[in-house]
């Protein structure tokens, strides 16, 4: 299986402990295993290449700052080039200023223009337009008839046209009825075609001229390997491409091509699709994709949002408190909290990768519900109570339980929770927190 | 083995036109790739290894199997065993060929029920095309076929078959979108054995292998398969893009556990990828690659030639 670079380069640097600037010699190794990740993600291997010299030159000297490990801050690096690459905003969708725009969908054979073509109508439609579909594959068997169906799924008009008409002139033909009839854009789908086949490659050039589109999209499927380049390319050269779809992102493929293209193309991707249904077409966000590329899950987003919610001086408070075993049902209370404030809790924990120390820890794993009824637990105690836990006897128990709705067990099990937490604490003493630079570990997500 | 489920591959006088044909443009584009690399070179150096190296790459062999090859390919050179960079191309061809030669236990076919061909694969490889293809391959041989329109999920992938059954005069049993795939192929099964069917080819709908739900709709499309007609499948075959990259083995490996593939055919080969991920597949999960795919038209699908294969990656 795929092994996650972060994990990779902290067995490289752990063999380099305590060096504290990242110099020649020790990247060298890290960079192997950069260039590696890269390569198992289909990253084309000259865009690999020049990553990794940028990489290699924004990394070597840098201090290793205190509150990163190198790791860490190489692979922040590394992420950051992605991101660069990628571009670091989301890229819009253009209209033509009189309407209707025109948006062309091309790309090679079952890279999934006909599917994308339909989500993309929908998309629209939801944002106010009035979109027309057209198919002008009359190459591939039953293609049009796969348009028409689709149409009729989402309830979106599309352009029938003659049986025998050539591509061009059902291309014409929809974008007079769009005129008449008051859409304001036009999908045109193409046929799939190798950007090898010269004739092919002519008749969508003709089609450009003839219709002026405002958008011509490349249809990509993201589990495309090292030829991503070659296609992606061709296709530029000939109709300078305007942007790009990435597709069938639902799989578990690493989507380096969306790399590769971006790099010989300069075209952003728009959009990406996501899923089997037609509302499964979302914004393209090059940070989330740098994340996927390396395997690396969101985490980066998580640990911002931990920073931003966690109070840094509650968190020096309660670290306070563990050292000196002062560590009250009150503070485990606001630990709950703050880990509820982060979001509902199986999106929290979908940012975490599915690889590594992570990997059983699924987003039904961990039940908000349960944090919900601990909370109310601790709720329904006296402040008395939370502060000297010991003093909960069978009969405030019961009270405890009544108040919250939960059952006496449910009590018992949180006590013994606390207990358990408190004694961890305790003789794991000051040094979990010294690792963790003072970061708190926010306990109540292990309960 | 295609051998001995097909018999023999037909050596008509255009096959070898059209293989060239088919890898003229991959040619064109890189000719003479290696050759550039090791002529005018005599000594075997770093670069030079390096550069092979990336030819492999290149052709999406992937990291591992790459890294295995030149590793083998490093020692020999160290050892001395080739001294001419002219020999390191054979060299590396011998190591890939070894990947390839898979010894499957040949599928024998039934003697009197209807050999069942299942074409499974992820969205947009080309499962229908690649069916409409063998089922004219298959019935030059003067075989009955019979094609399943086992896609009932995507828009117009029955009405695509359909026109595929009338390219190649087969027939094709049908039912309406939407219904369950097990149950057309139960229908198709035991029409093909009531009226002595040859071949049973069934399409199914694209799935990406990490859909839990549709792989096990396989699973109970083979067991259906071989609850009407027992021992059968008697081919599941894997359609892959050969555009595909890493993730080509990681499709191999699911579809290899959940649906017992037992052959692969690589398609779009006549563009400029090489599908080298083939190689990856063949060396961990032991799969025969039996056919490749080289164009849109009927004839467009031959049988797998691993020395061809293995040159063009260089070419």
């Amino acid at each position: 299986m795929f092994e996650n670079l972060t994990g990779k380069l902290q067995q490289v640097f752990k063999r380099l402990r305590g060096e504290g600037k990242l110099t020649e010699e020790n990247m060298t190794e890290a960079l192997r295993e950069i260039r590696l990740a890269l390569l198992e993600a289909d990253v084309n291997f000259k865009v690999v290449k020049q990553l990794i010299d940028n990489i290699r030159a924004k990394a070597l000297g840098q201090d290793v700052l205190n509150s990163f490990s190198p790791t860490q801050q190489v692979v922040k690096i590394v992420r950051d080039e992605l991101v660069e690459l990628l571009g670091t905003t989301a890229a819009k969708l253009r209209f033509a200023p009189q309407s209707p725009s025109v948006v062309f969908l091309v790309g090679l054979q079952g890279s999934g223009k006909t599917t994308s073509a339909g989500k993309l109508a929908r998309w629209l439609q939801k944002g106010g337009h009035h979109p027309l579909l057209v198919s002008v594959d009359v190459y591939r068997p039953a293609a049009r008839e796969q348009l028409f169906l689709v149409a009729k799924n989402i309830g979106i008009p599309v352009f029938q046209g003659s049986a025998t008409a050539r591509p061009a002139e059902l291309a014409l033909a929809a974008q007079q009825e769009a005129r008449q009839k008051g859409y304001d854009v036009l999908v045109v789908d193409t046929a799939g075609r190798l950007h090898v086949d010269e004739e092919l490659m002519s008749e969508l050039e003709e089609m450009k001229q003839l219709l002026q589109p405002t958008e011509i999209l490349f249809i990509a499927d993201a589990m495309t390997g090292q030829d991503a380049v070659h296609s992606a390319e061709e296709f530029h050269r000939r109709l300078n491409l305007t942007g790009v779809i990435l597709t069938k992102l639902d799989g578990d493929a690493r989507g380096g091509a969306a790399l590769s293209i971006r790099f010989v193309t300069g075209q952003p991707v728009k959009f990406v699709g996501t899923g089997e249904k037609y509302e499964n077409l979302e914004l393209f966000h090059p940070d989330r994709m740098a994340s996927r590329i390396l395997g690396m899950g969101d985490l980066l987003t998580l640990i911002e949002k931990a920073e931003e919610t966690v109070d840094r001086q509650q968190a020096e408070e309660l670290e306070h408190k563990l050292r000196t075993d002062r560590f009250s049902l009150e503070d485990f209370r606001e630990q709950i909290r703050q880990a509820r404030r982060m979001g509902p809790l199986d999106q929290v924990l979908a940012m975490l990768p599915s690889i590594g120390p992570f990997k059983g820890l699924r987003p039904d794993a961990v039940e908000e519900k349960q944090l919900v009824r601990t909370e109310a637990i601790i709720n329904s105690m006296t402040s008395k109570e939370r502060t000297h836990p010991q003093i909960i006897n069978g009969s405030r128990r019961r009270r405890i339980a009544r108040g919250s709705g939960a059952s006496v067990q449910e009590v018992n099990q949180l006590l013994r929770q606390y207990d358990q937490l408190r004694k961890m604490m305790r003789s794991l003493g000051g040094r979990a927190f010294k690792k963790f630079g003072g970061r708190t570990k926010l306990p109540a997500l292990s309960s | 083995m295609i051998q001995t489920l097909f018999g023999p591959p037909e050596a008509t006088p255009g096959f070898l036109e059209r293989l060239r044909e088919a890898v003229q443009s991959t040619r064109s584009t890189l000719v003479g790739h290696l050759e550039d690399l090791v002529q005018g070179k005599s000594v075997i150096d770093a670069t030079l290894l390096e550069e092979l190296e990336e030819v492999l790459i290149a052709g999406d062999v992937g990291s591992a199997t790459t890294q295995e090859v030149m590793g083998a390919v490093r020692q020999q050179v160290n050892r001395g065993q080739l001294k001419d960079a002219g020999e390191l191309k054979g060299a590396i061809k011998e190591q890939l060929l070894n990947i390839l030669q898979v010894t499957s236990n040949g599928v024998a076919a039934p003697t009197n029920s209807p050999v069942v061909i299942l074409v499974v694969g992820v969205n947009g490889t080309g499962k229908t095309t690649t069916i409409g293809k063998l089922a004219y391959l298959i019935g030059s041989q003067n075989k009955k076929v019979l094609l399943c329109a086992g896609d009932t999920f995507r828009a117009a992938a029955v009405e695509q078959l359909e026109i595929w059954g009338q390219r190649t005069q087969c027939e094709i049993i049908k039912q309406r979108p939407g219904a369950d795939p097990s149950a057309v192929l139960f229908d198709a099964l035991t029409s093909a054995k009531a009226r002595q069917f040859d071949y049973v080819i069934a399409d199914t709908a694209g799935r990406l292998h990490t859909k839990v739900n549709l792989m096990a709709e396989l699973e109970k499309m083979c067991r259906t398969s071989q609850r009407v007609i027992p021992g059968s499948p008697h081919e599941v075959l894997l359609v892959l893009d050969a555009t595909t990259g890493q993730n080509g083995l990681q499709q191999a490996r699911q579809f290899t556990e959940r649906a017992g593939v037992t052959g692969v055919a690589l398609t779009k080969l006549d563009g400029t990828a090489k599908g080298g991920v083939v190689l990856a597949i063949a060396r961990e999960l032991k799969l025969p690659i039996r056919y490749i795919g080289v164009g849109e038209q009927k004839e467009d699908l031959l049988p797998f030639d691993p020395e061809q294969f293995i040159e063009s990656l260089f070419s």
